[in-house]
């Protein structure tokens, strides 16, 4: 198949192509992120409160709220939650070379899973200080600090004298999620039925906690991931060719295996703390961009940010207006349609996806 | 010039290389030959640092363990035997990544020109997992030439470093590579090519090294040691050498027409 007519500047070089689905998707993440302020259960607009504004009226005190304390933080959350589950799909992808990668693999979705399960059956159980302290952080923190556990026992299993084996990582991967998964069943044995509901709605994944409070503890770690993984993405398209050329070609091999880890683990880690579990955009998202505009991961990273942020916080928009006043699980959206358009996608282009 | 002394490497627990002297100058076209599992496609890995090793390897002088990977690679490029390629990237793309980040706006224009030297002028747009064997070796070698695209320039010689680079060749474009890595001597360039072609070796090589159970067996210019005793002991079987009538060397398995060496 010529891809030669997609760029006018060279032939094969599809960077042009790629920059502009970058504009494309940079203007459905605004169309995108304005409805998600506007719309929702409570009937309050954007538009008239901006109307409002301008025209020196003072908005009303639950037009306030709704917009800037309810509305503005989840918008922000489900941006940053979604640019960061698909970018840590795009990194993993590229460095496990496998387009089926995902941040499950690593072991971050099942150690987070893992400390969300511990925090909910036993939050009772803490001293009555450390329980008030952490309030209803206490699951997100506990999430977060067991998805990093998992991540850097991996590491330290698969890295022998200073050498990463992205294979054995991948297994003990499979391993670990197993244990981890035994684990968590041990504590849903023990949850009573209101915990048990907890979890079932925490592993389905939701953005209705979002408050700035929440925000401003998650969101500095999303950031840095976020701005940092961009800086792989030469690292990453020479690992394409295996380690041995890429290191041929001048890369600091191990150096860019352990950021990619590290963005992964905060990235993952910090989004499935607040979120819960929030399936299937890492690894998407990287997909539908590669069909649409190449693997070169120069412009594959940033526009899986821009399409995940899209994708999230669309998602998020049904979950809260479909069956309103109350609300969807996040992970029920993503599924029920991505799934099928996911599997629409590898059956049109079956020949593309053959690595 | 590049060095390696007292080379040693041990894999899994099996001696593959013992006290190994290699030597190759810029300039020249440099053949490691040798029997399946004599340890030649070892030695080529040592000394482009891949593999880990006893001994010492410089190259331009440098010692190659301390040198940063980054100025390595501006050194000298690495053609494997296999490489394989995670997602669908075109040709243009696989090519461009050779390119070092300090030449790479500059050197775009270096695709197409190293695409036409491989003899596949007008494939950027084609996407590499839809090539043959063949084409897409030729692609590789065309993404290691634009990593070192001057032979030589005021840094000193590059480096190719060629491991097995016509085995999936028909036998037009085997005479195409070698005489690109033929050409890039003549610049003033270095090569080393691990070959398992001996006529081949003949007609392009300037030195020859054939290594058998992982020592050296002998080295010298191809004509020292393209010797009807010396192969046969290196690789256990009954060859001869001859000359065609234009004075070129060519080698008859005699072993195939169930005669015994000489």
């Amino acid at each position: 198949m010529s891809l030669a007519d997609t760029s006018p500047l060279q032939a094969g070089d599809r960077s042009g192509l790629a920059r502009q689905v970058r504009l494309g998707l940079i203007t459905l993440l605004i169309v995108i992120s304005l409805s998600s302020l506007t719309l929702g259960a409570s009937g309050v607009s954007l538009w008239r409160g901006l109307e409002a504004m301008l025209a020196g009226d003072a908005l009303p005190m639950r037009d306030r709220i709704v917009l800037l304390d309810i509305r503005l933080p989840r918008l922000l959350m489900g941006l940053l939650v979604g640019a960061s589950l698909a970018v840590s799909g795009a990194v993993l992808q590229g460095l496990f070379r496998n387009p089926l990668a995902d941040p499950g693999l690593v072991g971050v979705s099942a150690g987070a899973g893992l400390g969300a399960i511990v925090a909910i059956v036993l939050g009772g159980v803490l001293p009555p200080a450390i329980a008030g302290f952490l309030g209803y952080a206490l699951v997100p923190v506990a999430a977060f600090f067991g998805g990093w556990a998992a991540v850097v026992i991996l590491y330290f299993i698969a890295t022998r004298s200073g050498r990463t084996s992205v294979a054995t990582m991948l297994l003990a991967g499979i391993a670990l999620a197993a244990m981890t998964g035994a684990l968590s069943g041990i504590f849903v044995y023990l949850a009573d039925d209101s915990q048990l509901r907890d979890l079932t709605f925490w592993g389905l994944g939701s953005l209705a906690g979002a408050t700035w409070t929440k925000l401003f503890a998650a969101a500095p770690l999303m950031l840095v991931a976020l701005l940092t993984a961009p800086l792989l993405a030469r690292g990453l398209n020479a690992l394409a060719l295996g380690e041995a050329a890429a290191a041929h070609m001048g890369l600091p091999v191990q150096r860019v295996k352990t950021a990619a880890i590290l963005i992964v683990a905060a990235a993952v880690g910090a989004a499935t703390a607040v979120s819960g579990g929030i399936g299937f955009v890492g690894i998407v998202v990287p997909h539908l961009l590669r069909l649409l505009s190449g693997p070169d991961h120069r412009y594959l990273l940033i526009n899986s940010a821009l399409l995940g942020a899209s994708l999230l916080v669309g998602a998020d928009m049904i979950s809260r207006t479909l069956i309103a006043p109350a609300e969807l699980p996040i992970g029920i959206v993503t599924a029920t349609l991505g799934g099928p358009f996911f599997l629409w996608i590898l059956l049109r282009r079956r020949g593309v996806l053959e690595v | 010039m590049l060095e390696a002394l007292n080379i040693g490497v041990t894999l899994g627990g099996r001696n593959i290389l013992h006290d190994v002297h290699f030597s190759a100058r810029p300039g020249e076209l440099t053949v490691i030959a040798g029997p399946n599992g004599s340890g030649k496609s070892t030695l080529l890995k040592a000394m482009t640092g891949e593999i880990a090793c006893s001994g010492h390897i410089t190259l331009n002088g440098h010692d190659i363990r301390t040198t940063k990977p980054w100025k390595l690679a501006a050194q000298r490029g690495v053609l494997p035997q296999h490489t394989p390629l995670a997602f669908p990237f075109t040709v243009a793309e696989v090519v461009r990544m050779g390119l070092r980040r300090s030449t790479e706006l500059s050197g775009a224009a270096l695709i197409p020109q190293a695409l036409a030297r491989v003899g596949l002028p007008g494939y950027e747009g084609r996407l590499y997992q839809d090539l043959s064997g063949g084409e897409q070796q030729r692609t590789q070698l065309a993404r290691v030439l634009a990593q070192v695209w001057t032979p030589k320039d005021d840094d000193g010689p590059r480096w190719l470093f060629l491991d097995e680079p016509v085995s999936s060749l028909d036998i037009a474009h085997q005479l195409q590579v070698m005489q690109i890595a033929r050409d890039y001597a003549d610049a003033g360039g270095g090569v080393v090519a691990v070959m398992h072609d001996l006529n081949l070796t003949a007609l392009y090589a300037d030195q020859m090294t054939l290594i058998s159970k992982g020592r050296v067996h002998a080295t010298g210019t191809p004509a020292q040691v393209m010797q009807d005793g010396i192969l046969s002991s290196a690789y256990d079987c009954a060859l001869r050498v001859n000359a065609a009538p234009t004075g070129a060397t060519f080698l008859l398995p005699h072993a195939a027409l169930g005669l015994a060496a000489e």
